[in-house]
């Protein structure tokens, strides 16, 4: 073990060593820091003083030192809307709304909105610099709050959620319109005629909804369910039109083309299928299934508004 | 004492090791139990309700915080992206909390009301299903599986003893009374618990099942209840700056 009394004075010109001899003769030399170092390193001590003093650290007692650095901000008073100006201590509380007051881009931010706020729809889709405006801040609101159910692309999912980028609009894709959806919401609905008509009935009027988008070709069958259709019977036409067209007030969808929402007749392989699904519709219905959430109160009538010029560029809009 | 003799006595040497380490900790962690200014004064912030608890206990059992976060931190980005930063009232009452360490997924800390039950029952599902680039994994069993809640008042009187406020007495549930308000008082009540379940599954029904209490119902009663306590639109952006 080590053994102090073996430690040799180092002759002039050796290196010094700790002092330690183990094993007999095994020794460590001492060679002291580079002065760089040494003084990098008084530095570092200095630094951390100087950190301590200015931003928050240490726990003390019931409370903590909360340093003498300060964050100046500007916040608008929810109640009286004023704008006031702030300075309070340094912490990453007071650091982000001096983040959110005073980013880069904030002002042209705020000047961009004031003029689509002031714009007509109309107004904003011809001009050029406003649409990028609301592409660029319309990507991120949707991103966060209607791309869960409708897509990040907007392209929905069928039977669960529409297509925001075709140009079938249930409840009609004028940008007033899709304002509208927005603001209060919307909810799907088509009563039930399991218990109205005859099996045989709903076959004949499954077979004629086919027939109007030209999945099915026109058959005895369809003929009577076209009057079905039209007639007091079923009343079909009351919610989709005389000629099925679909009728945006009642969120009624159109059947003569070849885009499905809610029944996935696309890809079915067989008539029977087909029939199948919409079959299934016609007599189960549609209720509390399909519900658009209002976003006024949740989103601000800006977000909003940007958010239906938004969903109006996505490709199909009217 | 000499340095030889510290060094040639190892026990000693690991107890003088664990005494210096020990230092910084007692210094930075100890004063924490005693500093009370940190944690904001908020209305709204409840315990869970009974539902809402076995939901939790799902998310955990589920490992949904291996992915997912629930804590806000205070940046620009995420204060666009997810909402008001999470405060430290937020999760008074959660033990332990689940603030987690990964964002495979998304945030959850501000979930709540912000898509339908009938949307986060198919999203549980099958997540692809919305969210064609998702990654997360499927869990369908918890829409056939019936929720075991049993032993729900149990669980609620094991947070008890941690400090959340449910209530086992007349004074206790009175005392609820004055802090949270009768209904919120209600549920926290634990001689009730099995039948507040029962009901808020029922009147709720999270899960679209009618008259079944399925896994999903509790998780999605859960989900739907994160960040939703404290009303934000009442308090000023920099109403919590004080606190740090």
């Amino acid at each position: 073990m080590s053994d102090p009394t073996q430690n040799a004075q180092p002759k002039p010109g050796e290196v010094q060593t700790t002092g330690h001899a183990w094993d007999g003769d095994l020794q460590e030399y001492n060679n002291p820091l580079p002065r760089w170092w040494l003084w990098c390193f008084y530095g570092t001590v200095l630094f951390s003083v100087l950190y301590w003093i200015y931003y928050p650290s240490w726990p003390v007692g019931e409370s903590w030192l909360k340093g003498v650095g300060t964050v100046d901000y500007t916040i608008t008073d929810k109640q009286t809307n004023q704008v006031k100006e702030q300075e309070f201590r340094w912490n990453t509380r007071s650091l982000l709304a001096a983040d959110l007051s005073e980013a880069a881009n904030n002002e042209k931010r705020k000047a961009m909105l004031a003029q689509v706020k002031a714009a007509s729809f109309d107004q904003i889709v011809k001009d050029r610099h406003m649409m990028d405006f609301v592409r660029s801040v319309g990507k991120g609101l949707f991103g966060d709050n209607c791309a869960a159910c409708h897509g990040s692309g907007g392209q929905g999912v069928v039977g669960l959620y529409p297509n925001l980028t075709d140009d079938d609009w249930l409840w009609g894709g004028a940008m007033d319109q899709i304002h509208q959806t927005l603001v209060q919401g919307r909810k799907g609905y088509m009563p039930a005629f399991g218990a109205v008509l005859k099996p045989e009935q709903l076959d004949d009027v499954a077979e004629y909804v086919l027939t109007l988008s030209g999945e099915a070709k026109p058959s005895e069958a369809s003929a009577r369910g076209k009057e079905i259709f039209h007639g007091p019977i079923g009343g079909c036409y009351y919610c989709h039109g005389a000629d099925a067209k679909g009728v945006p007030s009642q969120g009624a969808a159109n059947l003569t083309d070849k885009i499905w929402a809610i029944a996935d007749v696309p890809t079915q392989k067989t008539l029977q299928d087909k029939k199948a699904v919409v079959k299934g519709f016609v007599t189960k219905g549609v209720n509390n299934t399909r519900i658009m959430p209002a976003w006024k109160g949740r989103l601000n009538d800006d977000d909003i508004k940007l958010l239906a010029v938004y969903v109006h560029q996505l490709g199909g809009a009217k | 004492m000499r340095h030889e003799h510290i060094e040639t006595n190892s026990g000693l040497m690991i107890l003088l090791i664990l005494a210096v380490i020990s230092i910084g900790g007692l210094v930075e962690i100890v004063p924490l139990f005693y500093i009370n200014d940190t944690i904001e004064k908020v209305e709204g912030v409840r315990p869970n309700t009974p539902l809402e608890v076995r939901g939790r206990d799902l998310y955990l059992r589920e490992g949904c915080y291996l992915c997912h976060s629930q804590q806000i931190r205070p940046f620009r980005d995420e204060w666009l992206r997810y909402g008001h930063y999470s405060l430290a009232a937020e999760s008074q009452y959660d033990h332990p909390f689940q603030w987690g360490s990964k964002r495979t997924g998304p945030d959850l800390a501000r979930l709540g009301g912000k898509y339908s039950n009938q949307w986060h029952v198919q999203h549980l599902i099958a997540p692809r299903s919305v969210v064609p680039q998702s990654i997360m994994p499927n869990y369908p069993w918890l829409l056939t599986t019936k929720l075991d809640y049993s032993d729900v008042a149990d669980r609620m009187r094991a947070l008890r003893a941690t400090g959340v406020p449910y209530s086992l007495t007349q004074a206790e549930y009175e005392a609820n009374v004055k802090k949270f308000g009768q209904t919120v008082a209600d549920q926290l009540d634990i001689s009730q618990a099995e039948a507040n379940l029962l009901k808020e599954a029922r009147d709720k029904n999270f899960d679209g099942i009618a008259g079944q209490v399925t896994e999903m119902e509790a998780l999605v009663a859960y989900l739907q209840s994160l960040g939703t306590m404290v009303n934000f639109g009442q308090y000023n952006d920099d109403a919590f700056v004080k606190f740090r």
